[in-house]
């Protein structure tokens, strides 16, 4: 399972709604570290099944929800729980990094 | 752990890395490439920052530079490389077959081994660039300059890349001001001629920037320190990019492989050789002076074929 793509008018439902945490993968097509990242994201989306809800936003098609978050460089991770950030990972990071970085949520 | 030795491990998926992974692999040496993740730059190295490439042959209307290097590995592959995607975290070569040991824990041994790790953007190391980082500043135009719309931005550096993300900022910010030490520029005249004519770009030169300052945790203005006179002033500006150069990726070799006075693998020139048989080293590891994807890619093709030539010649 990859992480699902999620759009502005979406986020309300699928992100501040949600029952579990949400991580979101900010990123874009002209973002070369993003390319690297997507790849490792949705390899975690797939081991969190079911504990993580893994999406992922394109700024380039939803710039209102970046803007609100005052999102300034891609990637950046956000870990949203109970409709708060509860987490902010900015740049490239690898698996492991991020596994601990995602721990206490998990 | 594993319990295969390689022939050739690379290290490093820029240019030098994945044009030795093409060459070695067309040699049948059935290469193992680790593209490194964090520690020393993005996977696939300092192209995969860049828009347009428009210097390197073959590509008359020029190539993006994320493409060029996808393009590479995908040629990489065909030839039979095998990809691990990790950092490495040690490196014994005390011993051959060399150890590698990655970030999950992971024992990489192989006979031959090529360092193309590469070079890393330079940091300013001054007070609010640690706070402010992903905060407004940046190293990476082509990422975070879509966040700078209508925007007034710094750039930082009077090389090439300085001057092609001055000119690649303008697409989104509305002013962007080049700071720069001195009064002349290292970058190419057509690349200074190009960021000159833009309206929107303007220059503090004899500038260097003292600390960044932010307000309600964004970036709000740069103190720059005149170089001649040493005075301070205050810069408006919402975004800082760093285009100050590069530092080299050896750390993983510290007192092992011989380094130069400015930090870079010292290799027995002509050839690719470093101080520890077995070991050679290409692209900007090595390269202070040309540090282009084309000159990269050349040193990494030597490296592969040295290193084809060295493991021709161990008795088993």
């Amino acid at each position: 399972m990859a992480a699902t793509p999620v759009t502005d008018a979406q986020w309300p439902t699928e992100v501040l709604e949600s029952d579990v945490p949400v991580l979101i993968d900010f990123w874009a097509e002209w973002c070369g570290p993003c390319r690297m990242v997507g790849p490792i994201v949705d390899q975690i989306a797939a081991e969190q099944a079911g504990k993580l809800k893994v999406l992922k936003l394109n700024v380039d098609e939803n710039p209102a929800t970046a803007r609100d978050y005052g999102i300034m460089s891609i990637p950046t991770l956000l870990v949203i729980q109970g409709g708060q950030e509860a987490k902010r990972i900015v740049g490239a990071k690898g698996k492991a990094q991020l596994d601990a970085d995602l721990a206490s949520f998990l | 752990m594993s319990d295969t030795t390689h022939d050739v491990i690379i290290l490093g998926s820029g240019p030098a890395g994945l044009t030795a992974a093409v060459y070695a692999a067309r040699s049948n040496l059935r290469p193992l490439l680790v593209e490194g993740v964090v520690e020393g730059g993005p996977t696939g190295g300092q192209l995969t920052l860049t828009t347009d490439v428009e210097n390197f042959p073959g590509f008359p209307e020029g190539i993006m530079g994320p493409e060029l290097i996808t393009n590479m590995r995908a040629q990489a592959e065909r030839f039979g490389t095998t990809f691990v995607t990790e950092d490495v975290v040690r490196a014994d070569l005390s011993a051959r077959p060399f150890t590698l040991e990655t970030a999950s824990g992971v024992t990489l041994r192989s006979r031959a081994l090529i360092v193309a790790t590469g070079a890393k953007p330079r940091r300013l190391d001054v007070p609010g660039e640690d706070e402010l980082w992903g905060s407004g500043v940046s190293a990476c135009a082509t990422c975070d300059g879509f966040f700078f719309r209508d925007r007034h931005v710094v750039v930082v550096g009077g090389g090439d890349s300085a001057m092609e993300e001055a000119t690649f900022l303008t697409k989104f910010a509305s002013k962007v001001t080049v700071i720069h030490r001195r009064e002349e520029f290292r970058a190419s005249a057509i690349m200074i001629d190009r960021a000159q004519r833009n309206e929107k770009v303007e220059f503090a030169l004899n500038a260097t920037v003292a600390r960044v300052n932010g307000s309600g945790g964004v970036v709000s203005s740069v103190t720059l320190e005149d170089t001649v006179t040493g005075e301070q002033r205050d810069l408006a500006c919402d975004g800082v990019f760093l285009a100050i150069g590069h530092i080299p990726n050896t750390w993983l070799f510290d007192g092992v492989l011989d380094t130069d006075e400015e930090g870079y693998l010292v290799v027995d020139d002509p050839s690719t050789r470093t101080n520890v048989e077995g070991v050679f080293a290409c692209g900007d590891v090595m390269d202070h002076t040309y540090r282009q994807a084309v000159t990269a890619a050349g040193t990494g093709c030597r490296a592969a074929i040295d290193a084809e030539r060295w493991l021709a010649d161990q008795d088993d």
